[in-house]
């Protein structure tokens, strides 16, 4: 994949460096000239010094082929501006921003930014043990989205409570990879019973994603 | 008209004044209280030391109850924020904004945003005096 990342802070930095050892294509752009010496030093030609939301002088480098933007910078209208920006006038087809002020996640979201990203929120939640049973955690999407892995922890009336697996109606493209049950893992058998406030780790193809909700909850 | 105006420029300043002393009900919103300076001193409108893209602020300010709203900071991307989340959450028909980068500018005024882009008129103006010379 072509991943552009706005803003070589921390966080752009660390990403950057994650999306290469996976072999993806990265192009940073930072707006602030010392930043930017210290980056291209490392990454060369695949720095750019510029204003996220004027990618103009980038387009001679593709960068309306890329598949993914990531706008990173510690300010949440320029992640916004840039998002939206980037999906307008570049057409990149996924765009995903960092927010800072949680307030922000929603208006980002209704505003066409398709995925955010809150380390306060998260950290908030965790901390909070407030993540809800039904939630569904998106923990990793593998092939562009095609795949994904949830998170979430079933409720006394889920319909998969008390029940084998293998007695389970689960859509084709859909699997149980774990359940976390007070400390222990449990790797699910056909046999396995699930139980209330079971936190369940599932595989989930495009289509199994449309009837999880309803399966689950 | 109950108007609400995000930033204490130069000109978030004098239009606040220049409403204020037409009879209208003006908020200010700023994050800097020093730029409140600029007000006339007879501006008997409100002033919030606050973010324009954060609720509380335009709550403060009568954003509920406003007729419009108009964004001036010096900050482009403040100002499209604010519009849009005030566009998106509050029923006010009369929205405004100051957008420095042309580019911006234009993308965004094709999703129907009201703007005034300082580079563009001052450009075209230029552009006219030069040709009137020729």
């Amino acid at each position: 994949m072509y991943v552009i990342i706005v803003g070589g802070g921390q966080v752009g930095y660390s990403l950057a460096r994650l999306l290469m050892s996976e072999k993806h294509e990265v192009l940073i752009v930072e707006k602030d000239q010392q930043r930017y010496n210290k980056l291209s030093e490392e990454w060369g030609e695949q720095v750019i010094l510029g204003d996220g939301t004027e990618l103009d002088t980038l387009m001679d480098m593709g960068v309306n082929r890329a598949d993914v933007l990531v706008a990173v910078t510690g300010t949440d209208q320029d992640n916004l501006i840039i998002c939206q920006m980037a999906k307008i006038l570049y057409l990149i087809p996924k765009t995903i921003a960092r927010v800072n002020d949680p307030k922000n996640e929603e208006i980002f979201q209704s505003l066409g930014v398709d995925a955010t990203v809150s380390a306060t929120r998260i950290i908030g939640s965790l901390i909070e043990e407030k993540i809800d049973a039904g939630m569904f955690i998106p923990l990793l999407a593998l092939r562009g989205g095609e795949v994904e892995i949830f998170q979430t922890q079933l409720s006394s009336d889920s319909p998969l409570v008390n029940k084998k697996i293998s007695k389970l109606s689960l859509p084709q493209d859909c699997i149980i990879i774990a359940a976390l049950r007070e400390s222990k893992v449990i790797i699910p058998k056909g046999d396995t019973i699930l139980r209330e406030k079971d936190t369940i780790i599932t595989l989930v193809g495009k289509e199994g994603k449309k009837t999880l909700k309803k399966l689950f909850l | 008209m109950k108007v609400v105006i995000l930033g204490c420029s130069r000109v978030g300043a004098l239009v606040a004044s220049q409403l204020v002393s037409k009879g209208d009900e003006v908020s200010v919103i700023d994050q800097d209280p020093g730029s409140f300076k600029r007000l006339d001193k007879e501006f008997t409108g409100k002033t919030i030391s606050g973010i324009g893209i954060d609720e509380e602020a335009l709550i403060k300010a009568g954003i509920e109850q406003a007729d419009a709203f108009i964004a001036v900071t010096n900050d482009d991307n403040t100002n499209l924020m604010a519009v849009q989340l005030v566009r998106e959450k509050y029923k006010i028909s009369r929205i405004l904004l100051r957008v420095y980068g042309s580019k911006r500018a234009q993308t965004f005024k094709e999703l129907g945003l009201n703007i005034i882009c300082p580079t563009i008129d001052s450009a075209k103006k230029i552009e006219e005096f030069l040709s009137d010379k020729a």
